[in-house]
């Protein structure tokens, strides 16, 4: 019986999609603009996290680092390059630059090094088998775990307990009300970019490390299903993301298990659609309707 | 038989009851004013009326027949149509399709008869613009009908929005604030305006209107809301001296400062 | 009147059209590529113009365009290559079922706004997607053979139906509720216009469209592969609707034309070819949201009167 293994695949992969779904999440909840080119971050964070540990000789941790402060640098940089122009735009408007910053980000990723794919080396974090209660565990799997739980553990703890935080929490309630107060609304919206990219390109080291293979088109369908994880949490809730991205995770190994590895991708989109049809709010999410 | 009768009415959000007890009959013909303080209820008990929110408790009979629960498009068709506080007009399209549009549930031609060019879709589309035109000579818009709604003054648009609910063919037609924003000269032209259709099309009306004098002017029943609760009704001179009415207006300040 | 002018008008420049291009192709004065580029440009065309109904006129943001097309693709190559049924028969058969596609995902999704449609959309797309992956029948990720059948004609009278179709209805009282739907569906409602089932019916004659091209799009190959339907193709669509202008059909039209011809130029150099589209896209969206043409259409700049100062 391998179903414990499963289950912490299940969780690792989900821990992924939590990671990821974060930034959605807190940029929905900031702007209410579902951030296309944000799966991009995270493909981006996996190759410079890759050319960390390959070209540098770093290891895990230094790497991830690097690899989270080039990602939070380069959130900024589309915030403010594409999205901040946006912010009295139509709904359709915003998602369709979305859609072509995340294109862009991609093609132009490729234009620069190619389509190739590259693997991570196998021995970044140590990898054995680890015997608990008769039941083999992958190593690699907890230090995902563990390095998703920590992430979360110091997010929870700048939004709930930083001045920053507060005004990201002031700004997605309600942004004239914020910048009344005084809150500087640019500079918190380019934080919360900051951050929740960051945790992409955290996800894109892990993501490496686990599964070796990226390439430049690897944070599409990722970053489809953290979208889907972020909307079934609820969209803009914190706690939302972070359940919904392991809850997902663990529907798709429960899928793959089951012998329908192959059409372990479409569960996601069945789940989202549900969703959207049953509870578009989500588990997390409170109801909003439009004012008449 | 009253046209409207609304009895018992209400409807929570949440824990909160925006509006409950909402009792009204309106007989036809009827011209009656929706008063109270902001946000006392008086554009949720409209979106009760016309099938934007469901209430949650009591009932809405309209000709007799029950609204409890129909879609708003059921319940124009079924005569009831309305404006707007914050104007909703169909801002890309010109001021005669604006009209058209809300002529579009009495027009009769299919789908497959547009498509296909048939006689029924020229026939029927020849009426919809007679019809409208009409309209909008009623409201003098005429001189706009080609301009997109979206360019008119603001007083014209107010004006083409109760136009274009006229065109629906209401039985009952609910102003919210039809003189919004309008100065001295244009409300008055307003007003004969509202007293000219109620004659002409046979209309039974009602408004809500922040303009004391006007409504005491024109209505003939006033109803009060304070608080999501009927307060008052009655006719203008049996509000103007009724006390709940004078606290709801003038005693709110008085009482904060006891409390 | 003027109605009835304009669209004599569209039958002659569609019958010019035709014939001149036929007397090339026949005459043999352009090769095979561009006759196959003008097959592509008028599939593109049809695609354009179905989604210009969904997302133009009735305001409803679909993204999972393709999905339909797929649709059409399988089904209609089904029809010819299993079923042995006649190509023009197949290829309406195709536009049925993704029409009745369009039911069963518009039915459910379309109380959905803004972004949660088109999410739900791009999720529909991608679920057919993965589901013809998996079908043996329909060859699986290897793809399906097809039969080389569609032709100049075929396509062109595809085209011309299908833009006579879209224009007469959005000119009636119909594509009017469909307009105020997207003006604002709030007074829509209010003036007794059934919006639920206008924006189905909006999105089911764009899916039966798109399963026409889907049609046209799969015999005009000799293989489709489950790969040929995914985001990008949805994306390639929407581009053309975007890019001419939301609410302008012609502006569609032209930019399906124009973005066509581009990317065969560009076909050596596919990255080049995303990177400029989404250059264009953003460029177009931060500076010009409204597109080439508005919701303006080529017709009005025939009849151009000073905007302001009345008559």
């Amino acid at each position: 019986m391998d179903w414990l293994q499963q289950l912490i695949n299940g969780i690792s992969l989900g821990s992924i999609y939590a990671l990821i779904a974060l930034g959605y999440t807190m940029v929905y909840g900031i702007i209410k603009l579902i951030n296309f080119a944000h799966g991009d971050v995270f493909m981006v964070g996996a190759f410079i996290g890759f050319y960390a540990i390959k070209g540098w000789g770093l290891s895990f941790l230094p790497a991830l680092i690097i690899s989270m402060a080039f990602c939070a640098v380069f959130g900024v940089l589309i915030e403010r390059i594409a999205y901040k122009r946006l912010r009295n735009a139509t709904r359709i408007a915003a998602l369709i630059t979305a859609i072509g910053m995340s294109l862009l980000i991609e093609y132009g990723m490729i234009y620069i090094r190619g389509a190739q794919p590259e693997a991570y080396p196998a021995d970044v974090l140590p990898n054995k088998a680890i015997n608990f209660l008769g039941v083999h565990i992958n190593s690699q799997s907890l230090f995902i775990l563990l390095t998703s739980i920590i992430l979360m553990i110091i997010l929870q703890f700048i939004v709930q307990r930083t001045k920053m935080g507060k005004a990201m929490r002031a700004v997605s309630l309600d942004m004239d009300a914020a910048r009344l107060m005084g809150i500087s609304v640019d500079k918190t919206i380019s934080f919360t970019f900051a951050i929740g990219s960051a945790l992409a390109g955290a996800a894109g080291v892990v993501f490496g490390v686990y599964y070796t293979k990226i390439e430049p088109l690897m944070g599409v369908i990722p970053g489809l299903k953290a979208f889907v994880a972020a909307v079934l949490g609820g969209i803009g809730s914190i706690p939302g993301a972070m359940v919904g991205g392991i809850f997902l995770g663990v529907i798709e190994s429960i899928v793959s298990a089951a012998g329908f590895s192959l059409w372990r991708d479409a569960a996601a989109f069945v789940i989202l659609i549900l969703i959207l049809i049953f509870r578009p709010s989500g588990i997390f999410g409170k109801n909003t309707r439009e004012k008449v | 038989m009253a046209l409207l009768e609304v009895k018992n009415a209400g409807i929570q959000f949440g824990g909160l009851k925006a509006v409950s007890g909402f009792n009204m009959r309106l007989n036809q013909g009827e011209l009656a004013g929706l008063i109270g303080p902001n946000g006392a209820g008086k554009t949720t008990s409209f979106n009760l009326l016309t099938g934007v929110y469901v209430p949650t408790e009591g009932e809405i009979l309209f000709n007799g027949k029950r609204l409890n629960g129909l879609p708003p498009y059921k319940v124009t068709q079924s005569g009831i149509s309305r404006t707007f506080q914050n104007i909703r007009l169909f801002s890309e399209l010109s001021v005669l399709d604006n009209v058209k549009v809300a002529y579009h549930s009495l027009a009769k031609n299919s789908i497959l008869s547009s498509i296909f060019r048939l006689p029924s879709h020229f026939s029927e589309e020849k009426n919809m613009e007679e019809k409208a035109l009409e309209f909008l000579k009623i409201f003098n818009l005429e001189r706009f009908k080609d301009e997109k709604a979206k360019n008119l003054p603001y007083g014209q648009q107010r004006r083409l929005e109760i136009a274009r609910a006229l065109a629906a063919g209401p039985k009952l037609l609910l102003l919210d604030e039809p003189a919004a924003g309008m100065n001295p000269q244009e409300t008055h032209e307003l007003m004969e305006l509202i007293a000219f259709i109620r004659e002409q099309f046979d209309l039974t009306i009602l408004l809500i209107e922040h303009d004391m004098q006007l409504v005491m002017g024109i209505c003939e029943r006033i109803y009060v809301l304070d608080h999501g609760q009927l307060i008052a009704e009655g006719t203008p001179e049996e509000i103007r001296s009724h006390p709940k009415v004078i606290e709801a207006y003038l005693g709110e300040e008085v009482s904060n400062e006891h409390a | 009147m003027k109605k009835s002018k304009s669209f004599w008008a569209f039958l002659i420049l569609a019958a010019v059209v035709y014939v001149v291009v036929q007397f090339f192709i026949g005459s043999g004065l352009i090769n095979i590529y561009y006759s196959n580029l003008l097959i592509t440009i008028a599939i593109n065309i049809i695609l354009a113009v179905s989604l210009h109904l969904v997302i133009g006129i009735t305001g409803q943001f679909s993204i999972g365009h393709a999905g339909f097309l797929a649709v059409g693709a399988y089904i209609s190559a089904i029809a010819t290559m299993k079923l042995e049924l006649p190509f023009i028969l197949a290829v309406v058969i195709g536009g049925v079922i993704a029409a009745l596609a369009g039911l069963i995902v518009g039915i459910p999704t379309l109380r959905l706004r803004g972004d949660y449609l088109a999410i739900a959309t791009l999720g529909f797309a991608e679920i057919i997607r993965i589901a013809l992956f998996n079908i043996d029948y329909v060859g699986g990720a290897a793809g399906m053979q097809v039969s080389h059948l569609t032709t100049w004609t075929v396509t062109f009278v595809c085209l011309v139906i299908t833009i006579l179709v879209i224009t007469n209805f959005t000119n009636s009282r119909h594509g009017r509720a469909c307009i105020a739907v997207r003006e604002n569906e709030i007074a829509a409602d209010a003036m007794g216009i059934n919006t639920t089932f206008y924006k189905v019916l909006a999105f089911a004659i764009g899916s039966f469209f798109a399963g026409i091209a889907g049609g046209l799009f799969s015999h005009n190959f000799y293989i489709i592969q489950p790969g040929n339907f995914g985001f990008l193709k949805s994306f390639d669509i929407l581009i053309f609707v975007v890019l001419g202008g939301l609410g302008s059909l012609t502006g569609s039209v032209i930019s399906a034309i124009l973005l066509t011809v581009i990317s065969a130029f560009l076909a050596q150099y596919p990255e080049t070819r995303m990177i400029i589209y989404s250059l264009v896209l953003v460029i177009v969206m931060l500076y010009r949201p409204q597109g080439l043409m508005g919701t303006r259409e080529v017709t009005d700049l025939f009849k151009w009167k000073p905007a302001k100062g009345g008559n």
